[in-house]
């Protein structure tokens, strides 16, 4: 008797099952599955890999030897590597140039005048064209006996410099080539940012004698902050990936030193002359390692921002 | 439309047969390459020569960018395996042989008698007593110079052999006087600046001592190396200026332009000297002169060869097709065509002075033959040497520390 009761129960209340109970906590994780997985197969897992990669003697083709620390050790005795770091430094330091370069062309460009979106969009076109044009057209302007910058030099010192092939200047000139399409970048950050900025506060700021620098470091500076931080990131990024201008205008030359730690990286790992898997992928790591400064201090500064809401 | 419809059913039907009968009559053999467009004309041709002979063969050749395929190499050689792969000579495929990618041929050329028609270029096709593919071509270097630059600057023009090392840096002077580079280079690339060491290396110590050092037999450090770099130092001052930032292309404009008067370089640039404006009456060519009287002269001449991978499907048929190419009327037809040089000694060499001359210094270059520092020497090695050599040539009081560097990567790179 009771038996038969009891389908007709259970159906009036059907079993509160694991998915209804826990569905509010579980659907977020459902729907970020797809690209969880994604991201731990084609980011997270190759970091690791790289790692692990950086622990043996391998050709790409043949056995791996484990060597242990020893592409390490190896690194640390490398001149080509400091050149590589002392050259990323210099990136990263002179590429954020282009953070308070492009905030003023920004203002300058924030105008109402006729034709000022041709004006904007001329500005902003070296970033839109590729990097791979940005350094033929630097390697022509530097080019010697017939670059508009050694004619230049030569006009008025009366000797040629040949920036591409002097090792003192060679960096400083491609990063001033990366500096091109980056204030473009930057600028196009900052003219968004200015479009939100509050004109009321503007007005106060001006009721109250605010003028020139004041009335930017004080009332509109603080408002762009979201751009500003953008901005940083991006540049600092933009200059530890730097590859394609090295790759293009001078291959790490002249005997490599302009090369940064990512084209270092390619050359020993991937170029024609390279094919050491093992020690481009300690590179590699010692470049992570330097990103993840980074990284964790943006990612922190975010953090923080979202619990101060 | 019904029509229609039955007569192409028939229609596509007929082509299936077809098809079929010719997968089933021909044996495929997959040719991967990487030619530029007038060799590849020629190698189709060879390929047409050799199928039309053997009608039951089918060669398909899968044509690269130069520079792709020595990326590409590396993944077909192991994922997907071509029966046929260009390649080089010397110690350029040493890895795809100690790796075990590349077929043993030497049945191919003992059954042929290789060793005897390709002679000149078996001891660069040759790892542990066996031979691993066969060669093709190859191409003399030497020193190619503007006669009007040297007439210009009143320098006699040397002839082929006539004047030794001595005299050319006596004639540096002279060039120097009148505003023109005595001799000129491009080394963004780093790869023409070794073809001076390596001259200057064979002539200074001769063959044997460049391929122990290119083998990692001798120290950088050695004091046989540093009377190379004394050597070079005497022409150092001369070379063209900036080098550094010019591609090989850019240097040879100089040549061209009479702004320079000499360039160390291999035959393929005589095409770029000649579509710049130059003749046979203003370009000449002299082999690189003599510094130590008592050494056999030997003489560089990268050569270009064709492989079987160990993972071929089909490996029979390349070997057939590999004996066809040695044959003197397959060298015949591609060398004339690429504008280089036969290995096999019974074919002709191309009407051309250039190659006349380049076929005499290398018939009767008793020393050796070697290929190039980037095929002599491990991959590694060549790319931190050409470092080297580029950096003396921009700052010469840097020698201690570039020597010192080299020999720290030698005691790495060849343990």
């Amino acid at each position: 008797m009771t038996r038969a009761a009891l389908p007709a129960a259970s159906a009036e209340m059907p079993p509160r099952s694991r998915w209804r109970t826990h569905q509010r906590r579980l659907a977020p994780w459902l729907f970020l599955a797809p690209g969880l997985a994604m991201f731990a197969v084609y980011v997270v897992s190759p970091i690791f890999q790289s790692m692990w990669i950086s622990l043996y003697d391998w050709d790409g083709l043949g056995e791996k030897v484990w060597i242990g620390a020893a592409n390490y050790a190896e690194l640390m005795d490398d001149d080509a590597f400091y050149t590589s770091l002392w050259n990323n430094v210099l990136w990263l330091v002179l590429y954020m140039l282009s953070v308070p370069a492009g905030l003023m062309m920004a203002i300058f460009l924030n105008q109402t005048i006729r034709g000022m979106r041709l004006y904007k969009s001329m500005f902003f076109f070296p970033f839109v064209i590729s990097q791979v044009v940005v350094g033929l057209i630097f390697s022509w302007f530097y080019a010697p006996d017939f670059g508009l910058l050694y004619q230049l030099i030569e006009w008025l010192t009366g000797t040629g410099v040949a920036i591409l092939a002097d090792d003192r200047y060679v960096t400083y000139g491609i990063i001033a080539a990366g500096l091109w399409p980056q204030i473009a970048y930057v600028m196009i950050l900052y003219l968004t940012g200015l479009n939100n900025v509050a004109t009321d506060q503007i007005e106060a700021a001006r009721l109250d004698g605010a003028k020139g620098w004041r009335m930017l470091w004080h009332v509109v500076l603080p408002q762009l902050r979201p751009a500003t931080f953008i901005a940083v990131v991006v540049t600092v990024i933009g200059a530890l990936r730097s590859f394609d201008l090295v790759s293009v205008m001078t291959d790490g030359g002249p005997y490599g030193s302009s090369r940064v730690l990512s084209f270092y990286m390619y050359e020993q790992a991937l170029s024609e002359y390279g094919y050491r898997m093992g020690y481009g992928a300690a590179i590699a790591v010692v470049l992570f390692a330097i990103m993840m400064i980074f990284i964790s201090g943006f990612i922190w500064k975010m953090w923080r921002d979202e619990r101060e809401r | 439309m019904f029509h229609y419809a039955k007569g192409a059913l028939a229609l596509s039907a007929a082509l299936l047969t077809t098809t079929a009968a010719v997968a089933q009559d021909k044996r495929i053999v997959r040719y991967n390459a990487d030619f530029d467009p007038a060799p590849l004309a020629a190698m189709e041709q060879v390929i047409a020569d050799f199928e039309a002979a053997n009608p039951e063969i089918e060669i398909q050749l899968n044509n690269f960018d130069h520079e792709g395929y020595k990326t590409a190499i590396r993944n077909f050689l192991t994922a997907d395996a071509p029966d046929l792969a260009n390649w080089y000579a010397g110690n350029r495929m040493a890895p795809f042989v100690t790796s075990g990618q590349f077929m043993d041929v030497s049945d191919v050329w003992e059954e042929n008698g290789l060793e005897e028609s390709l002679g000149s270029a078996l001891a660069s096709m040759t790892i542990d007593d066996k031979q691993w593919g066969v060669p093709y071509t190859y191409y003399q270097w030497g020193i190619y110079m503007n006669e009007d630059a040297y007439e210009a600057a009143g320098v006699e023009v040397p002839g082929v052999e006539d004047i030794t090392w001595e005299e050319f840096v006596a004639n540096c002077e002279a060039f120097e006087a009148a505003g023109i580079d005595c001799l000129t280079t491009g080394t963004k690339a780093l790869w023409p600046g070794a073809g001076i060491f390596d001259y200057l290396n064979l002539r200074t110590n001769g063959y044997d001592f460049h391929m122990d050092l290119t083998s990692g037999e001798v120290p950088w450090t050695d004091e046989r190396v540093r009377a190379v770099f004394d050597e070079w130092a005497k022409v150092q001052p001369y070379v063209t200026k900036n080098h550094a930032a010019l591609e090989w292309q850019d240097a040879a404009a100089l040549l061209v332009q009479g702004k320079a008067a000499n360039y160390v370089m291999g035959n393929f640039a005589v095409a770029v000297f000649k579509e710049g404006g130059m003749t046979e009456e203003n370009l000449g060519f002299m082999r690189f002169p003599e510094i130590a009287t008592d050494i056999p002269r030997a003489e560089e001449a990268p050569t270009d060869t064709v492989h079987i991978p160990t993972a071929a499907q089909n490996p029979d048929d390349a070997k057939a097709f590999l004996a066809y190419l040695a044959t003197a009327e397959a060298q015949n037809t591609i060398n004339a065509a690429m504008g280089q040089l036969p290995i096999n000694k019974d074919a002709t060499v191309p009407d051309d002075p250039f190659l006349k001359a380049g076929f005499e210094t290398l018939s009767t270059a008793e020393g050796g033959i070697a290929q190039f520092f980037d095929r002599d020497a491990p991959a590694e090695m060549a790319k931190m040497g050409m470092e080297g050599f580029q950096e003396f040539m921009v700052k010469p009081e840097n020698l201690d520390r570039i020597l010192d560097r080299l020999e720290k990567a030698r005691t790495r790179i060849y343990q």
